[in-house]
């Protein structure tokens, strides 16, 4: 089973770690500067994409803005075209649903196509706790699954492995869940994808239940669609008798026209592509093709608290295009995994902490985990201000105040390890308010200003750690102004006066 | 409270305090996007198709009505193809000068049996040339979704110009969602390794499409 993300230490323990891995920050950056290059190339082709980004921004906001209206729409369309709706508020409620429909059918094992929802709610961990194996179809998947790893990336699970480690998990770790790598079985990608190949088909082959998320659901139609390359995501959603797709409420749209939006700005964005090679899209189920049952679970999970926040609503916007973490340098150097969650990068950074609180050390960790360039921003194909979102939650965490936690309005406390800075920032407002302490400081701080320490002490330590202390100059300003007459008269500082005398 | 209410009274109670939106949908979401990119005589929109296709390592063939079977009877024999799945639809008349053995698309054929088939024929919904990309809507001439996806050779007539269009806008304005659509833009392919493009991971590993109409 792959790895579990409790008990992360917050992201700069974390984010340590990675950078002193010379092979993970090498694989890293060579993916990402990759991709990076060929969006920016895929996004030059498209004349109007200033044009399509505003058009998906303002269809997901009018979609938030009504998404109880579009939800009802979309069950009633769904239920229309033979599918059958659940409802999830949570993680374990979700994963009790699809547990119980798998049991349902009778079989113990499931196909499934790389899905971040059903990694977010843990359900692979979930259905083996019921003796339900779950096997991951996606190559990456398939990489991360064997490896016993986590996933680092939204698009590209393993992006942190080369090859020869990923011939290493094949050659060690397929026989233990069905057919065995082959014999002699080398780093090529094409003969690792040939082996991937062949210990999957039979799975396909035999499977009787699939699971998947969405990365659509139309609400005037009921269709919903499944982008991918590989053709696992096929295989899941036809061959099966059963289909189970779990899908978060944001990624309701309106209407069959406004895909021609998304479907122009995600493979773009993502993979850097006109289009991706398979797009499915099923309404329902169809007699005599594909599965004979079709259950959609909607999933909140947070998503609603996130929509109660007037700041934070926009992370919702989010396609999972990845493109954020193609362009952000400190997902480049840290690495995925130093997220602790299934959502990376700059928009897990904002996401994580709102689908799950900013409770725990990790996640109140993480709107700190940016240098607010804005490279999120710029390259969002649905215009998240994501720097603009960060600051938010940085207060949120710092001064504490308002939030929604499970549909219910709390006041957070300030979380821990920010009490020094408080403190440090009372006394700052004190003092400002008293010119002649002010002075007085100033003064003293200039006169010991040799016995000041190059690195803080306590708990300063770990701001210091990665920055230099400014120097404190020879003498305060205002003392400076009234020496030389507001700069008038002789402006020498006053050690170079000490040695004229 | 069944989750269901749960859920949407927490959607209500967070959306509560917003002020009023009073535009409908269609004026809340500008459309000032282009509905295809450049002009194009219908010819020029087949050539762009050809070349997008190609571009994802597709193998475009072109010919005539006339030609058409003597052209796939050739395709599967270069594939070295004893057996050809078969929608039901499918003009028997493509197929008149091929030995391989032509399989029926069945209902209750298994997925390990359509495994053993070499290759499948269809004809195609909607070509969309600005991406490169084949529609199937399973329609007589296309049949399930499976036959598509599980042997390893793929051929695919689009008749020409009718069924091509410039742009994903105008494809989808073609498309009737309460069908099972499939979008193909070139053999299944994957970059998991090292971001390294690897064509052929689940789907059929080779993509052959013909473009048929009369030339100019």
């Amino acid at each position: 089973m792959s790895g579990t993300f409790v008990g992360m230490p917050a992201f700069p323990e974390a984010a340590r770690a990675a950078v002193a891995d010379e092979r993970l920050r090498g694989n890293l950056k060579h993916a990402t500067h990759t991709i990076r290059a060929k969006r920016a190339a895929a996004v030059a082709e498209v004349s109007d994409w200033a044009e399509l980004r505003e058009a998906g921004r303002r269809i997901k906001d009018h979609t938030l803005r009504h998404l109880d209206h579009y939800l009802l729409r979309l069950e009633e369309s769904v239920t229309a075209a033979g599918g059958t709706v659940h409802w999830a508020a949570d993680a374990a409620e979700a994963n009790r649903i699809v547990t119980g429909l798998v049991k349902a059918t009778g079989e113990s094992e499931v196909v499934k196509v790389k899905s971040m929802a059903t990694q977010e709610i843990g359900l692979n961990e979930a259905l083996e706790a019921e003796g339900i194996r779950a096997y991951e179809t996606d190559l990456a998947e398939l990489i991360v699954q064997l490896g016993h790893d986590r996933p680092s990336h939204i698009l590209v699970p393993a992006i942190h492995r080369n090859r020869g480690e990923i011939r290493d998990v094949f050659r060690s770790e397929m026989k233990e869940w069905g057919r065995p790598a082959p014999e002699g079985l080398t780093d090529s990608p094409a003969e690792l994808a040939e082996a991937a190949r062949l210990h999957l088909r039979e799975k396909f082959l035999r499977a009787k239940v699939g699971i998947s998320g969405a990365n659509f659901m139309v609400a005037e139609t009921g269709t919903l669609v499944v982008v991918e390359s590989e053709g696992n995501g096929r295989m899941c959603l036809t061959l099966p008798e059963t289909l189970i797709s779990v899908v978060g409420i944001e990624k309701t749209i309106p209407t069959w026209r406004d895909l021609e939006v998304f479907l122009q700005t995600l493979p773009r964005s993502s993979t850097a592509e006109r289009m991706n090679p398979y797009t499915s899209l099923w309404t329902g189920t169809t007699d005599g093709d594909g599965p004979r049952a079709f259950h959609l679970v909607l999933l909140d999970n947070g998503r609603t608290d996130t929509l109660a926040d007037d700041v934070g609503r926009q992370a919702l916007r989010c396609i999972r295009c990845s493109a954020c973490l193609n362009v952000c340098p400190v997902y480049e150097r840290a690495g995925g995994h130093a997220y602790g969650s299934v959502y990376p990068g700059p928009i897990g950074a904002i996401l994580s902490p709102q689908l799950r609180g900013t409770a725990s050390e990790i996640d109140a960790s993480l709107p700190y985990a940016s240098s607010l360039c804005g490279a999120c921003y710029e390259v969002c194909p649905v215009a998240i201000d994501i720097p603009e979102v960060l600051v938010h939650l940085r207060e949120r965490v710092a001064q504490g105040g308002p939030a929604t936690r499970a549909g219910n309005k709390v006041v957070l406390r300030p979380a821990k390890g920010h009490a020094a800075e408080r403190a440090a920032m009372r006394a700052t407002r004190w003092a400002f308010g008293r010119p002649g302490v002010l002075r007085t400081g100033q003064r003293l701080a200039a006169r010991t200003r040799w016995l000041h320490p190059r690195t803080l002490p306590g708990p300063g330590r770990a701001w210091s750690a990665t920055r230099d202390l400014p120097p404190v100059p020879a003498e305060p300003f205002r003392d400076w102004w009234e020496r030389t007459n507001g700069g008038r008269d002789d402006g020498a500082a006053p050690q170079d006066r000490e040695e004229t005398k | 409270m069944s989750s269901r209410d749960r859920v949407l009274g927490r959607v209500r109670r967070a959306l509560a305090g917003l002020p009023a939106e009073p535009e409908p949908y269609e004026e809340a979401v500008p459309r000032a996007y282009l509905r295809q990119h450049g002009e194009r005589s219908p010819e020029g929109t087949v050539d762009l198709l050809a070349e997008n296709l190609a571009d994802y390592r597709a193998r475009v063939h072109r010919c005539t009505p006339g030609e058409l079977p003597a052209v796939l009877a050739e395709l599967l024999a270069a594939r070295g193809a004893r057996t050809v799945l078969v929608p039901p639809g499918l003009d028997p008349g493509w197929l008149a000068a091929s030995d391989a053995e032509r399989i029926p698309d069945r209902a209750e054929s298994t997925p390990a049996e359509l495994d053993r088939i070499d290759s499948v024929v269809t004809g195609c919904a909607v070509a969309v040339a600005e991406t490169g990309t084949l529609v199937l809507d399973g329609s007589a001439d296309q049949g399930r979704r499976r036959i598509t996806l599980v042997p390893d050779h793929h051929v695919c007539v689009v008749r020409v110009p009718d069924q091509v269009v410039a742009s994903v806008p105008l494809a989808l304005g073609r498309l009737d969602p309460a069908r099972p659509l499939t979008w193909i833009s070139g053999p299944s392919a994957t970059s998991d390794i090292e971001l390294d493009r690897v064509e052929g991971v689940h789907g059929p590993r080779t993509l052959e499409v013909v473009l048929v109409g009369e030339r100019a």
